[in-house]
């Protein structure tokens, strides 16, 4: 039981044990038990004994702790390692009993296929590119009404502000399943029934980000306005080259969550597209659908085609990775 | 609409409105930052003077605010607030369809949509499977998340490289990886009576590697304990970045005297963990694990991911059904499309994430210090 217990420390360090926040703990006790000198000497002494031991113990930890997020850190990477070398095998060597950890031979023809209506079966070349059109288009006309919207919600006054900003927030509780039915015959009955518009407007306006962009705003100091009020500037204008520049990173922040949610959403597009206005999601489903069966499954083809899915949003992420993270940790939605 | 007669109503009534807002606003801002940094002063003091000394400024200003929010107000009127109001009135249309919409034919008011839900063999299911997946995926990345969390907190060396990796599952397209999942652990074809399956995924590869004997995790002969193996690992995976990230976030943001507190009275680092790590995190807990019931009981394109549109095995479609499954076949189930049926099943999905948040708020609010 012991011994568990002792393991379980190990691998659990606390932060503040160790390091440079050791120093610090020392340092923001050491004051306050200046009243006592007999307790301050013991004290030290005992912290000098007690440090040998100590270290070696850390050690253990650290190296017990790096094991740990080594080990996890392998789990959450190894679906993504998997889906690229088996997308450059041949299928014979995707089929093989021992599985090879590296591709012996690079068929990089399998990502020319994904686009070969042919070998894959699905036009997948033009679900990509409504996909970016879809996302591209989208995210600008988010944008623009997020700003107009968080300006107003920020710097203007109007009656019945707080209870439509109330309204609005209350809005996000409501699961967006609820919405989907109705919509879906909103849709319908406007005939926009695949077409691009029924893919893009019903999720033009998302509450979320007019409050995440209003919170912003509202931090900018009001001072700048009435100066700007006071040299004749328009509110347009004002909004333009002050708050939008000193906005910026959430503004990134929402173009890349949104962007993010367009290339990535599958219930919406599945539902109101098809051939022609189909998205890349519905696209990539229909691949597996198509390439698991039969007698001659052809998974690196598809695992080609998950890749172009998958690697575009990698890259953004490692090249926005701030501005993404701090975007969803205020949202605990994906997407 | 609302927003017109506001307008018309404005200038009139435009002396009495500092005093509304403002101490509505008090209330309202508590938690802004903006609040938070001038000491607890009203947010909207200021606008406040200002706006009573220009009124006829502040009378221009109204209608150009209308202007400002004109794009959102009729995009959300339109797609969420009615959607709100119709969904309700097609739960309550007794047998409302398609042809009923077309036809706008007079239908009766009732619960019979609720019933023809609630009595579809499908419907427990679903609910049997979004309870099972939510109960269990919820606190097992829970905690996973939480211990990487504090793993993370503890070092320094290649911090930001495990964080960035960690975080990848999330931007990453969920039928996408979904299809990966099914590679891995695919097997297609027969092996029983010694034949060759046509393909294999590298999980039964390593099994039979190992000497085990391939076990059929989503094919035509796996059981529904296999098929939920593989959905959970794979929601696990896909639901630990978000938590790991606000875990993170919290215990970046813990006062340190609460461990030099803990150290100097020689607390061993289990205990801190439990005693102090724990309970300070709680608020940051309790918002993850709501997020993870919501989500879960929303469970869908993992579905989809994984076993495709039928959601479930090839012979037995169906069989991980979920709530929104149930919806969406509802909504697209062949010619018929039964509106009605759909919209009970969305107010029923919405009752039940309500009721559950509403459970976890009364449960963290009793666990949840400070």
């Amino acid at each position: 039981m012991e011994e568990i217990n002792k393991e379980l420390n190990e691998q659990i360090p606390d932060p503040e044990m160790s390091g440079q926040a050791q120093d610090a703990a020392l340092e923001s006790v050491q004051p306050q038990e200046g009243e006592t000198s007999a307790a301050e000497t013991s004290h030290e002494i005992n912290v000098e004994k007690a440090s040998k031991r100590q270290k070696i113990g850390k050690i253990f930890a650290y190296i017990g702790l790096y094991a740990f997020l080594t080990v996890m850190a392998l789990v959450v990477l190894f679906p993504f390692y998997w889906m690229l070398i088996s997308s450059v095998k041949t299928i014979a060597e995707y089929n093989l009993y021992s599985p090879t950890l590296w591709p012996k031979k690079f068929e990089w023809v399998n990502y020319a296929n994904v686009f070969s209506k042919e070998a894959a079966t699905i036009d997948l070349g033009t679900m990509f590119g409504n996909t970016v059109l879809v996302g591209v288009v989208s995210t600008i006309l988010s944008l623009i009404v997020t700003v107009l919207s968080a300006y107003a919600f920020a710097k203007m006054e109007f009656r019945g502000k707080n209870i439509l900003f109330g309204a609005m927030l209350a809005t996000m509780m409501i699961p967006g399943e609820l919405f989907t039915i109705t919509n879906y015959i909103t849709v319908t009955d406007m005939g926009m029934y695949n077409k691009y518009t029924a893919l893009i407007l019903p999720f033009l306006v998302s509450v979320f980000y007019i409050y995440l962009l209003r919170q912003n705003f509202l931090q900018i100091p009001n001072e700048l306005y009435l100066a700007a009020k006071v040299d004749g500037t328009s509110d347009f204008k004002y909004l333009w080259r002050v708050m939008i520049p000193l906005a910026s990173p959430t503004l990134i922040s929402i173009t890349i969550l949104k962007m993010m949610g367009a290339w990535n959403s599958y219930l919406w597009p599945r539902l109101v597209a098809d051939d022609g206005h189909q998205l890349i999601t519905v696209g990539l489903r229909e691949l597996a659908d198509a390439l698991s069966e039969g007698s001659t499954p052809n998974f690196p083809l598809q695992m080609a085609a998950v890749v172009l899915v998958t690697l575009p949003l990698l890259v953004v992420f490692l090249l926005f990775r701030k501005y993404i993270m701090r975007g969803v940790s205020r949202s605990g939605i994906k997407g | 609409m609302d927003e017109e007669k506001t307008l018309t109503e404005e200038p009139v009534l435009a002396e009495e409105v500092p005093e509304v807002l403002q101490s509505d606003d008090a209330a309202y801002e508590n938690g802004d930052p903006v609040t938070a940094e001038e000491g607890g002063m009203p947010a909207e003091a200021q606008p406040g003077k200002k706006k009573k000394k220009g009124g006829k400024w502040q009378a221009k200003n109204q209608w150009k605010a209308w202007l400002y929010l004109l794009p959102a107000i009729a995009i959300l009127a339109v797609f969420t607030v009615w959607p709100i109001i119709n969904t309700i009135r097609m739960s309550f249309l007794d047998g409302f369809t398609y042809s009923a919409q077309m036809t706008h034919a007079k239908m009766n008011f009732g619960v019979k949509n609720f019933q023809a839900i609630v009595g579809d063999s499908d419907f427990l299911n679903a609910l049997g499977n979004t309870m099972l997946l939510t109960v269990i995926t919820v606190p097992v990345s829970t905690m996973l998340a939480l211990l990487i969390a504090v793993g993370l907190n503890s070092i320094k060396w290649l911090k930001k490289v495990y964080q960035t990796i960690f975080f990848l599952p999330y931007v990453t397209n969920t039928i996408a990886i979904g299809m990966v999942f099914l590679a891995m652990f695919n097997i297609i074809g027969s092996w029983a009576g010694g034949m060759q399956p046509s393909s294999i995924g590298l999980i039964n590869k390593l099994i039979v590697g190992c000497g085990g004997k391939p076990i059929d995790w989503i094919n035509e002969s796996s059981s529904k304990v296999a098929n939920m193996a593989v959905l959970m690992i794979f929601i696990i995976w896909n639901a630990l970045p978000f938590k790991i990230l606000v875990l993170l976030g919290g215990l970046q943001n813990v006062d340190k005297q609460y461990y030099d507190a803990a150290k100097v009275d020689g607390a061993s680092r289990f205990r801190i963990f439990w005693r102090v790590t724990v309970p300070l995190l709680s608020p940051m807990i309790a918002y993850v694990v709501i997020t993870g019931f919501i989500g879960g009981f929303k469970e869908y394109n993992s579905v989809i991911g994984i076993f495709g549109e039928d959601m479930g095995p090839t012979g037995s479609p169906g069989r991980l059904m979920t709530m929104v499954g149930l919806i969406m076949n509802r909504i697209e189930d062949g010619s018929v499309k039964f509106y009605g049926e759909a919209s009970a099943g969305a107010i029923i999905l919405f009752l039940i994430i309500f009721a559950v948040t509403l459970i976890n708020l009364y449960v963290s609010k009793k666990k949840v210090h400070y």
